[in-house]
């Protein structure tokens, strides 16, 4: 077939590039029509490798599908097209064209089947998302970004080195699984994980997330983390180290999420928790955990792009994004509240919605695998998503004190995103099957038991429970404006003082170092310039003598010479005949 | 403009969300007894295991988090210089 031989990155990233072109209602309905067309030619691929070229002697594949690569190409152009709904009336080519960018290399990302194109992509992926955090304009943002990038690049140069490395020894560019083994895997599997905002590589997206537009911060939420989860379930399934750093994962970003103030904060932390449950499934590496990690993702990147696009319209329409200074805004937003409200109790995993479909197939195999200590972590950090995405995200902004503001509703198209994103989460978690049937691995489970609704309900309604008395007590965390500590301070202090201290020491050295320098090339340049005066002065005089000068006009040619020669404004002529000169007397004395 | 929504101001809808919400914690907990929660740890079976455990998980998490805010807080502008 015809469309097997495009690449679906380029059909983006190729028509990225006519944006600027166009105009109004014609460039929404283009930019919209892009993930169409991405979608018909993915539906119509087979399963293989198509779109291979060879270069110095090793094959690239711009386009492997198979059950893996398929249901993530999916989302991601599901995504885009949402995304893109979202950000239609946004009056900003930048956002446009790096959003396209962006969400193409994804896709050729997850689409490669050798190493060469899939680092390509890697990087297009990291520069053109840093431009979606450069949206915004504001200092704090460029900042961000800055750090932003040099995290990625950071990371994608141990990518490199371990592609390079694994090519030495592999003598191939083409990957599948790969395996904790030697130090090519480890460089590999730590450009990838940081992506992944494993901790502790994760800093960066609490950083950089927040900072992005209300429009751009939702396509940031949905590609690069889960791209990297992709590559991971390809190159590294059943890795011990995952279900550690997942355990880790899940866990610690609670904590923040409970005491941030930024309601796209708290979410950024959420990713980072959710993320966490898909490396644990990875770590597990069975088929129900891979196939589980697959929903998850999934699920995930609809159900958290919906909490972001709530959070963005908040922002979009009110200015404001802190705990402290929003609340009460069901009063005049009543349908973004409803929808935050579908993608709370999607991240939540309550049953008949999205995450409980997905979520639990990692929690079954946890069990199923008899880890008991990390399923009882798992389970608590499902009372933890309830109390933070589930509970605080529109508690605070929707309910809770009210601020006074009375921000009307976003405009439709954003509305339409919104509606159309809880649709799907809704609709994922009562008719789960069509999902099912994209995994990579033949599904047999069951998410809907007595015992697993039962189970679940108990554990998120008791803990809704307890916040209700907490929170009628008192006692729960308070809303202040705050900073916490997070691993970026060890590059934004400690990295700072290091930066210091260096100039302290190593600038004094430089200092000390020109002094002397400086003062031999002085001394050198002194005496040379007083002996050529000397020396000139010397031959002239006797010159003059001879030609007859003398007294005041001797003196007066003789302070000419002398202030020529020491300013270095001495004619070429004069210079040359000198030079001549003491050449000639050096001459016929030999 | 709209008029807007004031349904959540009103301290006796409050309190009916209260005694639903109350209500409901209650039919899950009883509907566990007619459900086989056989699973594959045996603490699972325990009568009430899920309702226990989010209950602790959940205030845990808060007390612990008030603990850390302790040591990670810092001012709003700890970064700008």
């Amino acid at each position: 077939m015809m469309t097997n031989s495009i690449p679906t990155a380029f059909i983006l990233i190729v028509g990225a590039a006519f944006i600027p072109f166009l105009r109004g209602n014609i460039l929404r309905a283009y930019m919209l029509a892009l993930p169409v067309m991405v979608l018909v030619v993915l539906i119509n691929m087979p399963q293989g490798n198509f779109q291979t070229f060879e270069f110095l002697g090793y094959d690239l594949i711009l386009g492997r599908v198979d059950k893996l690569s398929r249901v993530f190409a999916l989302v991601f152009t599901l995504m885009t097209f949402l995304g893109i709904l979202f950000a239609l009336k946004v009056e900003d080519n930048l956002q446009h064209i790096s959003a396209l960018v962006y969400t193409g290399s994804t896709l050729g990302v997850v689409m490669a089947g050798d190493f060469l194109s899939l680092y390509l992509f890697w990087e297009i992926m990291a520069v053109s998302s840093t431009f979606l955090i450069l949206a915004s304009r504001t200092r704090a943002s460029r900042d961000a970004a800055f750090r932003y990038i040099m995290v990625h690049l950071a990371g994608g140069l141990s990518l490199l080195a371990g592609i390079v490395l694994y090519v030495h020894e592999t003598h191939t560019l083409a990957f599948g699984f790969i395996g904790l083994n030697s130090l090519s895997s480890w460089l590999i599997f730590i450009g990838v994980a940081l992506n992944a905002a494993a901790i502790p590589l994760h800093a960066w997206l609490p950083d950089a997330y927040p900072m992005g537009t209300p429009t751009s911060t939702v396509f940031l939420s949905a590609f690069t983390t889960k791209s990297a989860v992709y590559l991971l379930i390809r190159t590294f399934p059943g890795t011990e180290l995952l279900m550690v750093i997942g355990a880790v994962m899940v866990t610690v970003p609670i904590f923040y999420a409970v005491l941030e103030n930024d309601i796209r904060r708290v979410l950024s932390y959420s990713l980072m928790n959710q993320v966490g449950f898909m490396l644990v499934g990875i770590g597990i590496g069975t088929e129900l955990a891979l196939n589980g990690v697959v929903a998850h993702a999934f699920c995930h990147i609809l159900y958290k792009a919906l909490l972001f696009m709530a959070a963005g319209s908040v922002l979009q329409m009110t200015g404001k994004i802190k705990c402290t200074e929003i609340g009460g805004l069901y009063k005049t937003m009543p349908l973004t509240c409803l929808f935050c409200l579908v993608g709370s109790a999607s991240i939540s995993a309550f049953p008949l919605f999205s995450g409980f479909v997905s979520k639990s197939m990692i929690v079954s195999a946890s069990a199923k695998e008899q880890i008991f200590l990390l399923w009882l972590v798992l389970q608590f950090a499902s009372t933890g998503v309830v109390d933070h995405a589930g509970i605080k995200v529109p508690f605070f902004t929707f309910f809770g004190h009210d601020s006074g503001i009375r921000a009307k509703e976003p405009p439709l198209n954003m509305l339409l995103a919104m509606g159309a994103t809880a649709f799907l989460c809704v609709g994922l978690g009562v008719y789960y099957q069509p999902l099912y049937n994209l995994l990579p691995f033949a599904v047999n489970y069951e998410p809907y038991t007595g015992a697993h609704v039962v189970g679940q309900l108990q554990l998120l309604m008791f803990g809704a429970f307890a916040f209700t008395l907490l929170i009628l007590s008192g006692y729960y965390v308070p809303e202040v404006k705050s900073r916490n500590l997070d691993a970026d301070w060890i590059y934004r202090k400690l990295g700072r003082l290091f930066y210091r201290v260096l100039d302290l020491r190593l600038n004094a050295v430089n200092l000390i170092s020109e002094n002397i320098v400086v003062q031999f090339a002085k001394g050198i340049s002194g005496f040379f310039q007083k002996f050529t005066t000397h020396t000139a002065l010397f031959f002239a005089v006797n010159l003059w003598l001879v030609l007859g000068y003398r007294n005041q006009h001797l003196a007066y040619k003789k302070e000419k010479l002398y202030k020529e020669m020491t300013c270095g404004a001495l004619p070429i002529g004069i210079g040359a005949v000198v030079a001549i000169s003491f050449v000639l007397i050096v001459f016929s004395f030999i | 403009m709209k008029k807007e929504l004031t349904i959540f101001d009103n301290p006796k809808n409050i309190r009916r969300i209260h005694m639903v919400f109350f209500a409901a914690l209650v039919l899950v907990l009883v509907a566990e007894a007619f459900v086989d929660m056989h699973g594959e740890f045996h603490m699972e079976s325990f009568y009430g295991f899920y309702a226990v455990y989010g209950f602790i998980s959940y205030v845990s998490l808060i007390v612990i988090a008030k603990l850390l805010r302790k040591i990670l807080m810092r001012k709003e502008d700890y970064y700008d210089d």
